[in-house]
């Protein structure tokens, strides 16, 4: 079971469980975040995009502090996949889960639009079901997604192979006019050095339809499914 | 005795609060006293333009409001259309110009919140989410600070409420400069049989506070903001524009849902403008009760509040609920679970009085009906312009013609009206709720409708806001009915059918005779062409005072209309997809040039009667255009509309993600300009691989029609048959023209 957590503010909460129930079939629940505990079964936990407490501190900044937050560090801690989408990736940077932050885009402006990114890793849980250099097409919609890190950090998080996503154009090449944010070697989605954590800036749930958004995101959200089918 | 220090109230007061001597006497007799300070205060906001439509209402009463698809006509937060598997589409235009104008951002977030919960206040969870909006020349430092915050208003609060911006529009034009305008649409879905209705029935049962803390924001934003002229001070009117919480709006939606999942609920309002007192006195009124008010038992912001602040102020994101007798708890606790501030502040009550206590004092006590049901109706005197037969006087033979039509093209492109959209559509997230088939830069927006409990259906709704300023300027009757033609026309051009409409009409100062026959003239032309296409006026908002030291806005009246599709995967777009498929031209192109972008800007003229439109076509291409897309005959079809033919081709060519050309020959015998450039509605565009097909279509439907061209290449060219074009340009180049028009002005460039 796939548990997408509901904070106060979250917007693609109810999109994220349309996309794993009703598209790909996989069982999932909706989860308060008042709640102690992970429904029993959990096999990965997904935090949503949206502005958990309407972000009026830091984006996550509140977030963090959710009763159910410490039931998501331990089942990450114990090796269980936690993916965080747009303001759940910055709720995993809040709470120390991935390293970095994520900062205001650096145009100002709030950015929704379809763009590229490069798979750099086609590697479980997050995504077995692409190819590395795979490009996919996904849209973005976010005001503070620039991924920021320390040159010492970024060195590392590269030579350790936890950059998964880079935002390309749409033959792959990184180049600094398909980075919509401003983000650092145009991150687009990280994971922790074990490989069960992972925050990205785009929205796989909103490309799992043919004619609303394409079918990219399942790239993402059906190697999740497998590796929770997996698990079970 | 009161520690309150309060005004003494006379006909001297009474004028300051916006009332006339005549609307005084009227108070002091339903009375039969004086009134006190905070019933003067419910008495100037409930019987004000904004919320009275004393100037309007005579004629809003000869709209057709009624159809078989009608749930609820306008008189409540929103209008109501069933479309189909049990659900229906509950839908609301609204204006927030003058609060844009004092502080673009909050304003323009207001604008959206309160929107938005005329939405959700009628038991929908709001889906989607347009906007039309006017701003003056960008040429002026101060249009581009309008344009930027009043963009990240309603992206700030649309996006994070959750809702999706998927379309709208934009225009520039002098007669904006000193009161823009930014109206605000809103579409939610609910279930047929839970829809619920501002109504405080059952003696007895609790009247419930829920949402935000009261504060002393927006005070009077009703009755001297939205219903008086603007001048050099009404900067100094920025204490009451209020401001915008989405994050409280966003709970208060689920928690407003949550509550009306159940079956405790009697009736729900919103606070808007007036607050309190509006929402407590359309509940009563509405179902015939009075409400008891115990003002100390409402969260309040600030210490110290008056009676009159806490009735009048307008702070945002509040609720007015009133709950079976016994059930409160079962309310109060979703409240709670959300951490929502809700308590039970009243009773209702028998005998249709407004009973209002503060501080152990009867401060209000007043009967509800006389306030809420007979505001003044006014007959204000109507009288056409002097100048208007001079405005519409033009005579073609003198203009000179295009001498350069390729340079027109790319100056019409170029054009902040004609330009592309998407430095604004790109602020907006138009894709949450899943829903977004097509989004912003299509001719409507495309919508997958689901179910409240979240399943989807096949069901499509398109949504297009239209109007054409200019047009009604020249002849307000024949420029509205256009306006309903166009928001028609592009919705039929994804394949739906026109359902029902709602409208906002921006007018200048009703007390002028000229403004209010333009009004009534505007209302005329809504009401014929709402009738002939069977699409009912279902809600609507009337915004006047629209002017500035003296000089009204062009008559805006603001069109918002709501197709359905069977099958929303079955929609067209408005930009070619393939390389060669045939292009169709669906209607006639005429010698018209008459309120052209192309006059205005290459000529410098406004003028001439605007283009006849011909309602029994439009209603003929509506039903063709269902049956060409629903069976994938028409991918593409594209609204021929400001800038004619040749933009509109251009359009087609580079709105999509890929860039497609085409080469077009025309055979008309008119002036090339007007055929080019020409605005004479009814036509589309189509893109098709069937063409003998979609042509037999036309002819069974009535619709002239022919093939003139193909798509494919790299070049858009358009010419005589067999003759030199008139205009060849590459694609990459007008692209880079029309992406740029507005984000250049922006950068000064």
């Amino acid at each position: 079971m796939l548990a997408v957590v509901q904070f106060p503010g979250s917007n693609d909460d109810r999109d994220l469980h349309f996309a794993l129930k009703s598209v790909l079939g996989a069982p999932a629940a909706l989860v308060w975040h008042k709640d102690a505990e992970l429904p029993a079964g959990t096999r990965g936990v997904l935090l949503p995009g949206g502005f958990s407490f309407g972000d009026y501190l830091r984006c996550g900044a509140m977030a963090r502090h959710s009763p159910l937050m410490a039931a998501v560090r331990r089942f990450a801690d114990s090796g269980g996949p936690v993916l965080g989408i747009c303001n759940g990736f910055q709720v995993l940077c809040e709470s120390g889960l991935l390293p970095g932050a994520l900062v205001r885009n650096r145009g100002l402006h709030f950015v929704c639009e379809f763009l590229h990114v490069r798979v750099e890793r086609a590697e479980a849980p997050f995504l077995s079901r692409a190819r590395a250099g795979q490009v996919l097409r996904l849209p973005v919609k976010h005001g503070e997604g620039c991924y920021v890190a320390p040159p010492e950090l970024l060195a590392r998080l590269e030579a350790q192979g936890q950059v998964l996503l880079r935002y390309c154009d749409a033959a792959g090449a990184p180049v600094a006019g398909a980075n919509p944010n401003g983000a650092v070697a145009n991150v687009a989605g990280i994971r922790n050095a074990r490989g069960n954590v992972m925050g990205l800036m785009p929205h796989p749930e909103h490309a799992v339809e043919a004619a609303i958004g394409g079918l990219d995101g399942r790239a993402i959200l059906g190697s999740l499914v497998d590796a929770a089918g997996a698990a079970r | 005795m009161s520690a309150r220090r309060e005004p003494r109230v006379d006909g001297a007061l009474a004028r300051e609060h916006g009332l006339s001597d005549a609307e005084y006497a009227r108070i002091l007799e339903i009375l039969g006293r004086t009134p006190s300070y905070p019933e003067l205060g419910i008495f100037s906001v409930m019987w004000s333009e904004h919320c009275s439509y004393k100037s309007s209402k005579r004629h809003l009463r000869t709209l057709p409001t009624r159809g078989p698809c009608v749930l609820q006509g306008p008189g409540e937060n929103a209008g109501v259309v069933a479309i189909g598997d049990g659900l229906a589409a509950v839908f609301k235009i609204e204006s927030h110009n003058h609060p844009s104008f004092i502080e673009p951002r909050q304003g323009a977030a207001t604008g959206v919140g309160g929107i938005l919960r005329d939405v959700f206040t009628m038991g929908a969870r709001p889906v989607a989410s347009l906007d039309s909006l006017r701003f003056g020349p960008l040429e002026d430092a101060k249009q581009r600070h309008l344009l930027g915050g009043v963009v990240e208003g309603i992206g700030g609060y649309g996006n994070s409420v959750g809702v999706a911006t998927v379309g709208g529009e934009t225009t520039f034009h002098p007669c904006y400069r000193a009161n823009i305008l930014v109206n605000a649409f809103n579409l939610g879905i609910a279930e047929v049989d839970r829809v619920f209705l501002a109504r405080a029935t059952g003696v007895g049962n609790p009247v419930i506070y829920a949402g935000s803390k009261t504060g002393r924001d927006g005070i009077h934003g009703a009755s001297l903001l939205a219903s008086a002229e603007f001048d050099a001070e009404s900067e100094a009117k920025r204490p009451t524009v209020q401001v915008g919480d989405p994050f409280t709006e966003k709970c208060l939606i689920e928690a407003c849902l949550e509550v009306m999942a159940g079956t405790a609920l009697v009736g729900i309002q919103d606070m808007g403008a007036a607050g309190l007192t509006c929402s407590s006195f359309e509940m009563a009124s509405a179902a015939g009760t009075g409400i008891d008010l115990d003002l100390d038992r409402v969260p309040q912001r600030a210490a110290g509040m008056t009676p009159y602040e806490l009735l009048l102020s307008e702070s945002q994101e509040r609720m007015l609920l009133v709950a079976q007798a016994g059930r409160e708890q079962e309310v109060l606790e979703v409240f709670r679970r959300w951490d929502l501030d809700a308590v039970v502040v009243g009773r209702v009550t028998e005998g249709g009085r407004m009973r209002v206590r503060w501080h152990g004092e009867t401060v209000v006590d007043i009967p509800v009906d006389p306030v809420a049901k007979s505001s003044p109706e006014l007959d204000r005197p109507a009288r056409e312009p002097a100048d208007l037969r001079e405005r519409q006087k033009l005579d073609l033979a003198s203009v000179a013609p295009e001498s350069d039509p390729g340079a027109a093209l790319e100056a019409l492109l170029d054009s902040p009206n004609l330009g592309s959209k998407a430095w604004i559509a790109r602020q907006y997230d138009s894709l949450v709720q899943g829903n977004t088939a097509q989004g912003p830069g299509g001719d409507a927006a495309v919508l997958r409708v689901k179910r409240p409990d979240g399943t989807a259906t096949r069901r499509g709704l398109a949504l297009a806001v239209d109007c054409n300023p200019r047009w009604c300027w020249l002849d307000p009757y024949s420029g509205t009915l256009a306006a309903v033609a166009e928001a028609a026309r592009n919705v039929a051009c994804t394949g739906a059918r026109p359902l029902a409409l709602t409208n906002c009409l921006n007018f200048g100062n009703p007390e002028k005779p000229e403004i209010m026959w333009e009004l009534a003239e505007a209302i005329r032309g809504l009401g014929d062409a709402a009738s002939a296409f069977g699409t009912p006026v279902v809600s609507g908002n009337v915004s006047l005072y629209n002017e500035t030291s003296g000089r009204a806005i062009y008559p805006t009246p603001t069109v918002a209309m709501v197709g359905v599709l069977e099958d929303w995967e079955r929609h067209a777009v408005a930009h070619f997809t393939e390389e060669g498929r045939a292009v169709v031209l669906l209607g006639e192109n005429r010698e018209e040039l008459a309120g052209s972008e192309w006059l205005a800007l290459r000529r410098g003229l406004e003028a001439g009667h605007p283009p006849a439109v011909d309602l029994a076509h439009e209603a003929r291409l509506h039903g063709l255009l269902a049956g060409l897309v629903a069976e994938g005959l028409a991918p593409t079809a594209h609204d021929v509309s400001d800038g004619g033919l040749a933009v509109a081709l251009a359009e087609a060519c580079l709105a999509g993600p890929r860039r497609i050309g085409t080469r077009v020959e025309v055979a008309d015998t008119i002036r090339p300009d007007a055929l080019l450039f020409g605005e004479a509605p009814g036509r589309v565009l189509v893109a098709t691989a069937a063409p003998e097909e979609v042509l037999r279509r036309a002819r069974e439907a009535g619709v002239p029609a022919r093939a003139i061209g193909r798509t494919g290449g790299p070049r858009l060219a358009i010419g005589p048959p067999g003759g030199p074009a008139w205009i060849d340009a590459e694609l990459a180049r007008l692209h880079g023209i029309w992406a740029d028009a507005i984000p250049r002005r922006l950068e000064g460039r």
